[in-house]
């Protein structure tokens, strides 16, 4: 087991090199230009000062070049400066991972609270009214547009509506809150129902269906017929005995989430004004904020690697039959 | 050609609405909270017996229409004797089993009508399967009529070791017993049916197993609360050939200890002239003939077994070509009410395009559904 992690840390460490070098050049091959960009409404400007600017970001290297500069950082452990926020990449991370995680990490355990009984009372009731309900409501939430779906949130909860709930932001403006109080807790709170909604509704469908798809294989089983015949309560075979082995794919997909807990939905958090990770990758990447970028796309690199290790732990817990070696 | 699309449409929903409307009664009657006991306790016809199935319709509501799995079987099993249930795939004899412990797949499968009586020895009378609601069929479960199913590598469930499963069957129904003493039963039991590490085996998961381990496993199970009544789904049929003998061996000796009577479903002839008294033919949902041993072994009557005796590989000499009966079973969906086995049969005589025929006795014990036979009575003595 512990060889086994030892060596997939390994082998990670090869595809994370072979990802960087990828997203080094995607992002340098990018039609825009930082300086460019950030110096085209001064008049003032001369293409000499741009140079130097360039020169100075060392954005006049090369591609390969500028690869191995950037590397070269890493190894010193420094992601470098971001462009646009003038302050260490890691630094501008740690600000806004809170924001995008905390949302993300609510909506996934939601969607899992929501997604797996239902899937499983969907399973236990097929061709029921109660199962062609749930599957209809999946279809709806996994069709609509997230930000169709955003848009009807708003109108109906929001200030044209039944004006229940701020549309945007973090905070309510023009409030000052003096230090961490319950009050700014609940302010925080009611702007993140929304968007916490939204990624709810259309993100629990895909998992729900997996779950009664599931679910209905295991309950076809001959395991699941030996229980009943030694007289176990319907109640125990279906959380019990098929439960345990529903969860086995179940959990896969659960641990492979983890890289979309930080990486966010960069439309919904743009939808809703929210400082997350998404949002402002989206901004820097019109602005062709390569540190920011690198450093981000990096970060999510890193956590689809573990969130796949981390899955293949997990399936090892619930699966007596897979042996890690 | 567009008519006859328009009523294969039609014909089509007609059977949906049938459906709906069969698995709504089902759900209606599952629904009932509370079943009094006298609307389930009967009267066995004779006490000697276990089991007494009378008359039993199993239907499987399917898209395509009512498939009759099982269309009016009657027999019985008396009490410390086994009884052989044979014929090819698909005649009815698992769904005959998965009726008698009522985990049939609901809403598509259910009992039609019919009776299966049963002698509750414990508690001195007896009920009817049929009626008999849930949580008290859950009772009858594994503890007083208990299944060997045929596939020993899928009927354990992977994700729980082999001592658990054991504990739960025993646990379940035996409520007051403390875990440990649980836990040494189950070992007891895989003592029992010949497992040499039973204590490592008990810590073990399904899969660490073989296959004949794990038959052995699901014998322990299914015996482990001494049951009166053993169903024996084709114990042997994915084990070879002697790995099946031990089986056998073991299912035999064991039923004396406990003195249960079995009821084994197979297709081997030869596995039920070795361990069963009592002998009954299925052919597509029916009985088409009944008797002891001796009287299907010696004087097999219906064409059908006589055809099933001539395929077994060890009545031909060498060289010579395998016995095979020729056709197939007939589709099981809108079934001809005349025999169904009338396309297959050699000796067709001008009876046999009249009703399907009852089965007739030809001696106390021997029952045959042919009219070959009308006039046979008494031939069995000869």
């Amino acid at each position: 087991m512990r060889q086994y992690i030892i060596r997939r840390i390994l082998i990670s460490l090869i595809v994370l090199l072979g990802v960087s070098i990828m997203l080094y050049t995607l992002i340098r091959l990018m039609p825009s230009d930082y300086v460019d960009m950030s110096t085209s409404s001064s008049i003032n400007m001369t293409d000499e000062m741009r140079e130097n600017i360039r020169a100075l970001y060392g954005l006049d290297k090369g591609i390969v070049e500028g690869y191995i500069d950037w590397l070269g950082g890493i190894f010193r452990g420094d992601l470098g400066m971001s462009l646009m926020f003038r302050r260490p990449v890691v630094e501008v991370i740690g600000q806004y991972a809170p924001v995008t995680f905390t949302v993300a990490f609510i909506a996934l355990v939601f969607q899992v609270l929501i997604a797996i009984p239902l899937g499983i009372l969907a399973a236990k009731k097929q061709y029921s009214m109660t199962d062609y309900t749930i599957v209809t409501l999946v279809f709806i939430g996994i069709s609509l547009p997230i930000f169709f779906f955003a848009a009807i949130l708003k109108r109906i909860f929001g200030f044209y509506g039944l004006n229940l709930l701020p549309i945007s932001g973090m905070l309510t403006a023009r409030v000052n809150y003096d230090g961490f109080t319950f009050a700014k807790f609940l302010d925080y709170a009611k702007h993140l129902i929304l968007p916490i909604t939204c990624f709810v509704i259309t993100g629990c469908g895909g998992l729900l269906r997996y779950t009664r798809t599931n679910m209905l294989e295991v309950l076809n089983a001959d395991y699941i017929r030996t229980a009943r015949a030694k007289g176990v309560p319907e109640r125990t075979v279906i959380y019990s005995h098929a439960f345990r082995n529903t969860l086995i794919p179940i959990i896969t997909i659960v641990g492979s989430t983890l890289p979309s807990l930080f990486s966010g939905a960069a439309i919904t958090e743009g939808l809703f004004a929210l400082e997350g990770l998404g949002n402002i990758a989206l901004r820097a990447s019109y602005m062709a904020d390569v540190p920011y970028l690198m450093g981000f796309n990096m970060f999510i690199a890193v956590l689809t690697v573990a969130g796949f290790l981390i899955s293949d732990i997990l399936y090892a817990a619930a699966d007596p039959r897979v042996r890690l070696s | 050609m567009q008519e006859k699309e328009l009523t294969t449409k039609q014909r089509l929903r007609s059977i949906k609405k049938f459906n709906a409307r069969k698995y709504r009664e089902l759900k209606r009657l599952r629904r009932r909270r509370s079943v009094p006991v006298s609307e389930y306790t009967t009267q066995m016809a004779d006490p000697n017996n276990l089991l007494e199935i009378d008359d039993l319709h199993t239907y499987f509501y399917t898209d395509i229409g009512t498939v009759k799995a099982i269309d009016g079987v009657t027999f019985q099993i008396p009490r410390g004797k086994t009884v052989g249930v044979v014929g090819e795939s698909g005649c009815g004899k698992s769904v005959t089993s998965l009726s008698i412990m009522r985990i049939l797949q609901e809403p598509q499968g259910q009992i039609a009508s019919g009776a299966i009586r049963y002698n509750q020895l414990a508690q001195n009378r007896a009920i009817d399967l049929v009626k008999t609601p849930l949580k008290e069929m859950q009772k009858i479960r594994g503890g007083e009529i208990s299944m060997i199913f045929q596939e020993p590598m899928t009927t354990l469930n992977p994700v729980f070791t082999i001592g658990k499963q054991l504990d739960e069957a025993i646990a379940l129904h035996s409520k007051k017993m403390p875990k440990k003493e649980v836990a040494a039963r189950s070992v007891e039991m895989l003592k029992l049916v010949g497992i040499a590490n039973s204590e490592g085996v008990y810590k073990m998961y399904p899969h660490e197993l073989s296959g004949g381990m794990r038959q052995r496993v699901v014998i322990a199970m299914a015996l482990a609360c001494n049951p009166n009544l053993i169903i024996a789904d084709e114990p042997t049929t994915a084990l070879d050939v002697t790995v099946q003998a031990q089986i056998l061996d073991l299912l035999r000796s064991l039923k004396e200890k406990i003195n249960a009577s079995i009821m084994l479903i197979t297709h081997d002839l030869g596995v039920v002239a070795e361990m069963a008294d009592l002998v009954v033919v299925m052919y597509a949902g029916r009985i088409v003939e009944q008797g002891t041993v001796q009287d299907i072994f010696h004087r097999p009557m219906h064409p059908y077994t006589i055809g099933l005796m001539k395929s077994r590989p060890n009545f031909v000499e060498s060289g010579d070509r395998l016995y095979s009966i020729p056709g197939n079973v007939p589709s099981p969906i809108d079934l001809p009410n005349y025999c169904f086995f009338r396309n297959r049969c050699s000796q067709c005589i001008a009876a046999c395009d009249g009703a399907y025929p009852p089965l007739m006795a030809v001696s106390d014990t021997h029952k045959v559904a042919c009219y070959l036979c009308e006039n046979a009575q008494g031939k069995d003595g000869e």
